[in-house]
């Protein structure tokens, strides 16, 4: 990877996607050695996976991390702009994740830094550190070549489902999009998808594609997005899954999810072949190491 | 002639906008920033005859050039208007508006949760599409109403 900055997973080529998968196979048993590399963690949004995940990658390579704690108490609460955070979080680290809740937060603030800046989650926009781990997990256990996708929840708010939509487009994936009308994907995406010349379906209800999927990725449908509770409560339980529902999947189904959930996958399924979302999860770690090597030290730098 | 036509007819200095699709008028006024509290003598023609454009419309400001970054935004609801320069009654320059890859400053993002719609120190940028707008922080598409947004 060549990029100072990692925004979107627009930016992401086949290639790129390819070298940090492959190393990420290999980076555990032989981590090279970051040392003297600190990495800042600007997380203005609650985080434990990611925040977690990007904090043991630094320390696997043998760095350290700075973190700015809880918005609460750092300069935020004073009023200061983030343009003006990572300005001077710039002058303490070799590079930057952020997690902002407003769209565009890191490509803005990229601009105002020399240093790598990773997009760790920007409002409902993007996430593309978790698109690698999850297409990790998806090569790992389906392929990326000849991948039919079922991606179900949130789709209009859901970032990771944005970002991984758009780095699919590298692959032969059929896309299959499941979600109420109120959360269907963004134009912008859609937009992008056909621009990529990405085979897309979109549907309401899994049982139309759901015997097809080689994946399933499940988002959360966020209570929050909508303004009446009884709306939210119309569509949650259509988009819960459980073992039952999975009866009418192909037994080598990869059920996956970028957590937390809720109650959208029934405990019931954890214990299957199918349940991959822990090892998605626990996958954040090697792969952000093979991110941050390529990033902050990587021998193409 | 008499003066009144030659005002709506001629203008002394300033800038003539013409082959407006019909009914853009105001809209063109709108990304000017024109609303008659400042004084300017403006005129307006809306829905004349047009052999190109079927129905045009044309906009004529009184002592005033248009900045390269009006002239952007314009070309995205008048694709085929023309800009002429009038300086003592002689059209001196006469140009037509090519559409940009990216309009900076101009526009507002009609998302709420855009970070370009705080505090912070960064300009509006979009990407021109072959039909719409897109905004360069977040992505956020506007196909329709330009000029809403400005």
């Amino acid at each position: 990877m060549r990029h100072d900055h990692l925004i979107s997973a627009k930016q992401l080529s086949r290639d790129d996607i390819e070298a940090v998968l492959d190393r990420a196979a290999t980076i555990a048993d032989d981590p090279p050695d970051h040392g003297d590399a600190i990495l800042a963690l600007l997380f203005f949004e609650p985080s434990t996976r990611t925040k977690m995940s990007f904090d043991a990658a630094m320390k696997r390579l043998g760095g350290t991390t700075v973190d700015m704690g809880p918005v609460e108490t750092s300069s935020v609460k004073k009023g200061e702009t983030l343009a003006d955070t990572v300005r001077v979080v710039e002058g303490y680290a070799d590079a930057i994740v952020l997690r902002h809740p407003s769209e565009g937060a890191a490509k803005m603030a990229s601009e105002f830094v020399d240093v790598p800046l990773i997009n760790a989650g920007d409002g409902a926009g993007q996430h593309p550190s978790q698109t690698l781990l999850d297409l990790y997990t998806i090569r790992e256990n389906a392929g990326l070549d000849d991948l039919t996708i079922g991606i179900m929840g949130d789709l209009k708010y859901g970032r990771t489902v944005h970002s991984l939509a758009s780095a699919l487009t590298n692959f032969d994936a059929r896309q299959h999009f499941v979600s109420p009308e109120s959360l269907r994907l963004p134009r912008s995406v859609r937009y992008d998808l056909h621009e990529a010349g990405a085979q897309v379906r979109e549907h309401t209800d899994l049982e139309e594609v759901l015997s097809e999927l080689d994946v399933l990725y499940v988002t959360r449908i966020q209570r929050e997005r909508f303004p009446d509770e009884n709306e939210y409560r119309a569509v949650a339980g259509q988009y819960r899954i459980d073992e039952g529902t999975l009866a009418a999947a192909r037994e080598d189904l990869v059920v996956m999810h970028p957590l937390p959930r809720v109650d959208e996958i029934s405990a019931d399924v954890d214990d299957t072949t199918r349940a991959k979302y822990f090892e998605q999860a626990h996958n954040g770690v090697p792969v952000r190491m093979a991110l941050l090597d390529a990033m902050i030290g990587g021998e193409d730098r | 002639m008499s003066d009144d036509t030659l005002r709506v007819s001629k203008i002394r200095d300033g800038t003539v906008i013409d082959h407006v699709p019909g009914g853009q008028a105001l809209k063109v006024l709108a990304i000017l920033g024109i609303d008659g509290s400042a004084g300017e003598t403006v005129s307006v023609g809306m829905n004349v005859p047009s052999d190109k454009l079927g129905r045009k419309d044309i906009v004529k400001v009184e002592g005033r050039e248009l900045s390269q970054a009006e002239v952007d935004v314009i070309s995205l609801i008048a694709p085929a208007a023309s800009i002429n320069i009038v300086r003592d009654y002689e059209v001196v320059e006469k140009n037509r508006v090519v559409r940009p890859d990216r309009v900076e400053g101009v526009l507002a993002c009609p998302n709420p949760n855009c970070i370009t719609t705080g505090d912070e120190p960064v300009a509006s940028a979009f990407e021109v599409l072959d039909a719409g707008v897109r905004c360069a922080y977040c992505d956020t598409i506007i196909r329709r109403d330009i000029a809403d947004h400005i």
